[in-house]
């Protein structure tokens, strides 16, 4: 599951809001195959990590590699068809579409009709190329279990639901690398539960890097193969759960915060990185 | 939401959910719907043959409009321009490239796109208001470019043009050229939603609905917000080159910002992001001085008629009742009439446990 090929790598990425110093010399990189956790604090720059992969952000400085190719300046658009696909911490549906249309746009690279062909339809294979996509989202809906809302417009589903949407339609890009900012904020037990357990399958099943920023503790442990600690913008630690847990650094800049949280999710295999949730 | 298909209407593949019309029901409505219409040039008089026309090239023009502002969530206000554009280079090609009509139709179309295009480009890069003045911007030039280029437009003499003919059959009667613009509506509205219901429509919906997600999903946003001017032009051109042929006559005077504003008001009586709802948004822009005319003609002579002197303030009569119903249309029915027609329909279906 987990081959020693870099597929992704940030050298020395800064990033500045004016004054704002959302990064500061953040270095890392990931491997094929990984589940890879950002942590920290509000406002520690994670989101605006992920931003920088995914090219809603230039960094002020440093570099991001994807592939061993640097795309540190690529459009958005242009990454999605190198193979990174994203959901976002604030729901980001097409509101007005339904469901099927939302994970059909995730297709839109992979298809290749056009304006023309594609008013043309029958005539051009545009049908049959919209076909057999359809045919295989089916299976990605099957996968998150959402075929009960297929025909429903985004905007009119409950959070947890849309979160589901999000990712079903990320993963239709068929990304290599997959970023989730925060899959499971606002949910329930059981929710997230089902989740975590969707993102360990889209890791281990579907062959997914995966890059995520939780702030569940427990599920963040759990689940992660390795995880990166930023505070302030800066990375405090970086390593195997169990390792990061022990760091004083993060005792101190983020745990300390959440030391309950941690005392209450103890029973949790917090050593077991590759584990399944319980 | 609830959708509008019957209980017990399982769909046995992929390829029955993906047709136009959610049931065979509703697709032989509208085949019946067009059967009849080819009736119409037998029945109905000429008047009420010229005002179906109308609706026709008009609505031609009303989904292109619809397309870049209801589907792609932009603005415009030059689109009268356009659909000038449309009249001036299908006579233009007609009369001095010697063009049949029949080809010049829809290269009028491609040209208007072209030059949709080099004004949608640095459109595609603004929003809100200041996209709303570079469409002003679009059509002020156009208007001064069809004042001025008399080789182009005729100048204040306007152009004269051919009728449209095919094998030397030539559709000069209103009875003749319904059937032409006919044909036009069918094709251009089939082509309009297949185009939304493929690869190219849903990423301009998805610009509209959330651009950085659409971005993170691979769609380049000022080609597709730039191909929405394209398309809406196309449209617009084909809805003015039918209808340079149906008047023979092309005046530079016709295509300015009331006429472009009458579009948008088209639109949001029809529903914004609705294909059926631009035609039937047309039809109520096109029939409400009609009705506004028949209750006046009907009043006439009464003692309403001497207190406010209807028969000489109708054309101010007329603006105002458009004014107002595009006001009463943005508070009471945002959503346009084809939001209403499915309500009624659903009502319908559901009767009687709509309650
Ligand atoms: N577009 C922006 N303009 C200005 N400042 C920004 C912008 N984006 C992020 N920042 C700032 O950068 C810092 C890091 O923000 P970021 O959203 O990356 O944090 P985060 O770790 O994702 O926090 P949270 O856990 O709350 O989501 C914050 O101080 C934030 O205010
Ligand atoms: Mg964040």
């Amino acid at each position: 599951m987990k081959a020693d090929t870099p597929i992704f790598e940030a050298r020395h990425v800064s990033l500045r809001f004016g004054g704002v110093r959302a990064l500061t010399d953040v270095s890392f990189s990931i491997d094929k195959g990984e589940l890879f956790s950002i942590i920290g604090p509000n406002g520690a720059g994670k989101t605006s990590m992920v931003n920088c992969i995914s090219g809603r952000y230039t960094p002020t400085e440093g570099q991001i590699f994807f592939k061993g190719q640097d795309v540190t300046g690529m459009t958005p658009n242009n990454r999605a068809e190198i193979g990174i696909g994203r959901t976002f911490q604030n729901l980001a549906l097409f509101g007005h579409m339904t469901v099927l249309d939302n994970i059909m746009v995730g297709r839109h690279h992979l298809l290749k009709n056009n304006f023309l062909t594609g008013a043309l339809y029958w005539f051009t294979g545009a049908r049959t190329e919209e076909l057999a996509h359809r045919r295989e989202i089916e299976e990605i809906i099957d996968f998150l279990d959402i075929q009960h809302v297929r025909k429903s417009i985004a905007g009119t589903l409950s959070y947890g639901l849309r979160k589901r949407v999000e990712l079903a339609r990320a993963m239709a890009l068929k990304p290599d690398l997959i970023l989730l900012d925060e899959p499971m904020a606002g949910m329930n037990l059981e929710e997230k539960e089902d989740m975590a357990r969707y993102i360990v399958d889209l890791n281990e099943e579907y062959g997914m890097t995966v890059v995520m920023i939780e702030h569940d503790m427990g599920v963040v442990m759990d689940i992660s193969h390795r995880i990166m600690v930023l505070d302030f913008g800066k990375k405090i630690a970086e390593g195997y759960p169990e390792e990061v847990l022990a760091n004083a650094h993060v005792k101190r800049a983020y745990l300390g915060e959440a030391d309950d949280v941690l005392s209450d999710e103890d029973d949790v295999t917090v050593t077991a990185p590759a584990g399944k949730v319980a | 939401m609830t959708s509008m298909i019957p209980c017990g209407d399982f769909k046995t593949g992929y390829s029955a959910d993906t047709t136009i019309f959610p049931t065979t029901t509703s697709r032989n409505m509208v085949i019946f719907g067009i059967a009849v219409l080819c009736l119409a040039p037998l029945v109905m008089d000429k008047y009420a043959l010229s005002l179906l026309i109308q609706i026709g090239y008009l609505g031609i023009a009303a989904l292109g409009l619809n397309i870049l502002v209801g589907f792609t969530g932009q603005i415009s206000i030059g689109h009268a321009a356009f659909f000038g554009f449309g009249a001036f280079t299908s006579a233009w090609l007609v009369s001095n490239l010697h063009v049949p009509v029949f080809f010049a139709i829809p290269l009028a179309g491609v040209l208007t796109t072209a030059v949709g295009m080099i004004f949608g480009l640095p459109a595609a890069r603004l929003k809100g208001l200041y996209l709303a003045i570079a469409t002003l911007a679009a059509q002020v030039i156009l208007q001064d470019f069809f004042a001025r280029a008399s080789w182009f437009s005729g100048g204040v003499a306007g152009t004269l043009t051919e009728p449209f003919s095919i094998f030397g059959f030539v559709f000069d009667t209103d009875e003749r050229y319904f059937y032409v613009v006919l044909a036009y509506v069918v094709v251009m509205y089939i082509l309009g939603t297949n185009l939304m219901r493929s690869r190219d429509g849903r990423a301009l919906v998805a610009v509209r609905d959330h651009y950085l997600s659409a971005e993170m999903m691979g769609i380049n946003l000022t080609k597709y917000r730039t191909l929405s001017f394209g398309i809406s032009a196309f449209y617009a051109g084909i809805g003015g080159a039918l209808y340079a042929h149906y008047l023979q006559f092309v005046s530079v005077e016709g295509f300015t910002i009331l006429f472009s504003i009458q579009f948008l008001g088209m639109i949001i009586i029809g529903g914004l992001g609705s294909i059926m709802g631009s035609l039937m948004g047309t039809a109520f822009m096109v029939l409400l001085p009609e009705s506004m005319q028949w209750l006046t003609d009907s009043l006439a002579g009464g003692a309403i008629d001497r207190a406010l002197d209807l028969s000489n303030s109708l054309a101010f009569l007329r603006e105002m009742a458009i004014g107002a119903v595009i006001i009463l249309f943005l508070i009471f029915e945002p959503d346009g009439l084809a939001h209403r027609w499915k309500q009624i329909k659903a009502y319908w279906k559901l009767y009687p446990f709509s309650h």
